[in-house]
């Protein structure tokens, strides 16, 4: 087990690596001068230079790619071209609000995820299970960002029942974590349906109906918890693109979240915090990956025990 | 050979036929392709077009869908839309499926070093978070049409790799394959003639599954003004710019929105249908499960 870890960390560790030298590279390859863009067109040469010299600009590649690195491992994200404030200020201050979105997002995604998935499992081939099963496809298939303002527009302006944007208290969440959340709780609810038949078609499922056991009992401790690995499996990974998801939503309710700066610097330009924002959001992600691998090998002793004999 | 694989498709296309809503999905798309190729003759008005005085009409006769603050027709730019839709969907999944299959057969068939590497990136480009680095790529590369294609083709390939790379570790064993390399069989022959027909199912199915996504990371994209540049007209940025007018003109918004759910839902049914009708295992059982 401690090999397993081990090996999965380094593995992490190189994939954060690769991600923050992929990020540079394609940062690196944005046309127009930032230097000039940032003092405007009528800059004299020396004062070009000067800056370029203060921002790091003026050394080979590699070694502008090294700095960076160490700032980073340094917690030193660099200073953002318009703002002139530490990234990773910028950074803390907006990604609260994405991780209070993507979480609230999980919340209602795993409850009417599960929720619906084990409804249309347990009365599966009836009516109930094809409405869920519809209304998933339905909602794999709308991009979260139009649900929103569907939302905005039914729920927030015709019922008037919540406010539509900004954030000022938990009562502003509620539109844009449904709006998020609903996505993943359709996939959710397939992925639980069909993981909840498969175990439900096997023999010690039978066994524990011939022992007269309670059908509710069977479902939640028999079938559920043999079904969990898929289950989980797709929590951990949705958990990447409900941040990246976040970040889109975020635009429509007008939240000060990451992905709001993230646009806000793309059209500015500010290469710094777009390096700083794409290497935090990535490195958050992979480290989940890294957690799901560890919360697998735990609920699954096949998992365990195959990797122990490695 | 010839004669097994071909029975195979045969089994399939029966499958395939007797699936309902298959069918269904298939004939939607292929009217919103006919749609697609057929816009510039089917559109009474220019998608781009700005006629002041028809700013933000109600639905119409004139205009079925209404137009937008510029006097747009709604409806033709979503006609114009779904091309740009379904031209970044099936030409970013070509390149991803073309990406993915090298990749999964080279690691699958010389195994090794090759495999160690290209297993790396395949963990390494599924473990990026997809939307977040099409943003960063598509603020690097402009917006466009075609760096919208390349973006996304090359970010979406590793789960094919993946899939391929299975697959060829199981048949690059069997007795055929062996007896073609005893036979001298160059190893590109090998991967052309045996290994790829063996895949073929499998990539149709993924193709179909991965345009959805790419399209819906199209229409996020432009959403963001990150897609293809104003004015051309794309399902997403038309959402962007109906947002200003939700308080009063909600067709505006609603009518994008549908479009990119039916080509989505289509393309996702047709996929799970080709799925069961594709996948050998279902056969033994007649294709029902």
């Amino acid at each position: 087990m401690g090999k397993y870890i081990l090996k999965r960390a380094l593995l992490a560790v190189g994939i954060i690596l690769c991600i923050s030298l992929i990020t540079f590279i394609i940062l690196d390859i944005i046309p127009g001068d930032v230097v000039s863009a940032m003092l405007g067109e009528f800059a004299s040469k020396d004062a070009i230079e000067t800056a370029r010299e203060q921002l790091g600009l003026n050394v080979p590649l590699p070694m502008q790619y090294l700095n960076w690195l160490g700032g980073i491992l340094k917690g030193d994200f660099g200073t953002s071209y318009f703002q002139h404030k530490p990234v990773l200020d910028l950074i803390a201050n907006s990604f609260q609000y994405t991780l209070i979105m993507a979480l609230a997002a999980y919340v209602v995604a795993i409850i009417f995820g599960l929720l619906t998935g084990i409804i249309a499992a347990v009365y599966h081939g009836r009516k109930i299970d094809r409405i869920v099963m519809a209304l998933s496809v339905f909602g794999i298939s709308a991009p979260s960002f139009w649900v929103a303002i569907i939302l905005q527009i039914y729920i927030g302006l015709r019922l008037g029942l919540f406010p539509v944007s900004g954030v000022k208290s938990p009562i502003w969440w509620v539109l844009p974590s449904l709006s998020l959340g609903l996505r993943y709780a359709a996939s959710i609810s397939r992925v639980t349906r069909t993981s909840m038949l498969e175990v439900m078609n096997q023999d010690y499922i039978r066994t524990a109906y011939a022992k007269g056991l309670k059908p509710w009992r069977i479902i939640f401790q028999h079938v559920f918890r043999n079904a969990l690995v898929p289950i989980v499996t797709i929590l951990g990974n949705d958990f990447g693109s409900l941040l990246t998801g976040s970040m889109i939503t975020e635009n429509v309710f007008n939240i000060p979240g990451i992905g709001k700066m993230l646009i806000d610097a793309i059209n500015r330009r500010d290469i710094p915090v777009v390096q700083g924002g794409v290497i935090y959001v990535a490195g958050i992600c992979v480290l989940v990956y890294f957690l799901v691998d560890l919360l697998y090998a735990v609920i699954d002793p096949n998992i365990r025990l195959r990797k122990a004999a490695d | 050979m010839k004669n097994k694989s071909s029975s195979f498709y045969h089994e399939s296309f029966r499958i395939f036929r007797k699936n309902k809503t298959a069918m269904i999905s298939l004939a939607i798309l292929i009217f919103l392709i006919a749609v697609a190729l057929l816009a510039p003759w089917i559109c009474r008005y220019d998608p781009d077009a700005q006629v002041l005085k028809d700013r933000l009409l109600f639905p119409s006769a004139a205009h079925w869908f209404g137009t937008d603050e510029f006097g747009r027709d709604i409806l033709t730019r979503c006609i114009y839309g779904c091309r740009i839709s379904l031209s970044v969907g099936i030409v970013s999944q070509l390149i991803a499926t073309v990406i993915g299959y090298s990749m999964g057969v080279c690691a699958g068939y010389f195994g090794g070093r090759t495999d160690d590497v290209i297993s790396f990136l395949i963990q390494l480009f599924s473990s990026i978070p997809f939307l977040l680095f099409a943003m960063a790529l598509m603020c690097a590369l402009g917006s466009g049409l075609v760096n919208l294609y390349v973006s996304l083709g090359l970010l979406t390939w590793a789960s094919t790799a993946r899939l391929i790379r299975g697959t060829v570790l199981q048949i690059k064993n069997q007795e055929y394959i062996q007896a073609c390399r005893a036979d001298g069989g160059s190893s590109l022959r090998i991967i052309m003639k045996h290994l790829l027909p063996n895949c073929i199912p499998m990539l149709i199915i993924a193709i179909t599954l991965g345009i959805p996504n790419a399209i819906l990371s199209e229409a996020s994209l432009s959403y963001l003004g990150l897609g293809v540049p104003a004015p051309t007209a794309s399902w997403g940025s038309m959402i962007a710019g109906s947002q200003t007018f939700i308080r009063t003109n909600t067709y505006y918004s609603l009518f994008p929105g549908l479009c990119i759910i039916i080509t989505v839902m289509a393309f996702n049914m047709l996929g799970d249908g080709l799925r069961d009708a594709l996948d050998p295992k279902m056969h033994s059982n007649g294709g029902s499960l």
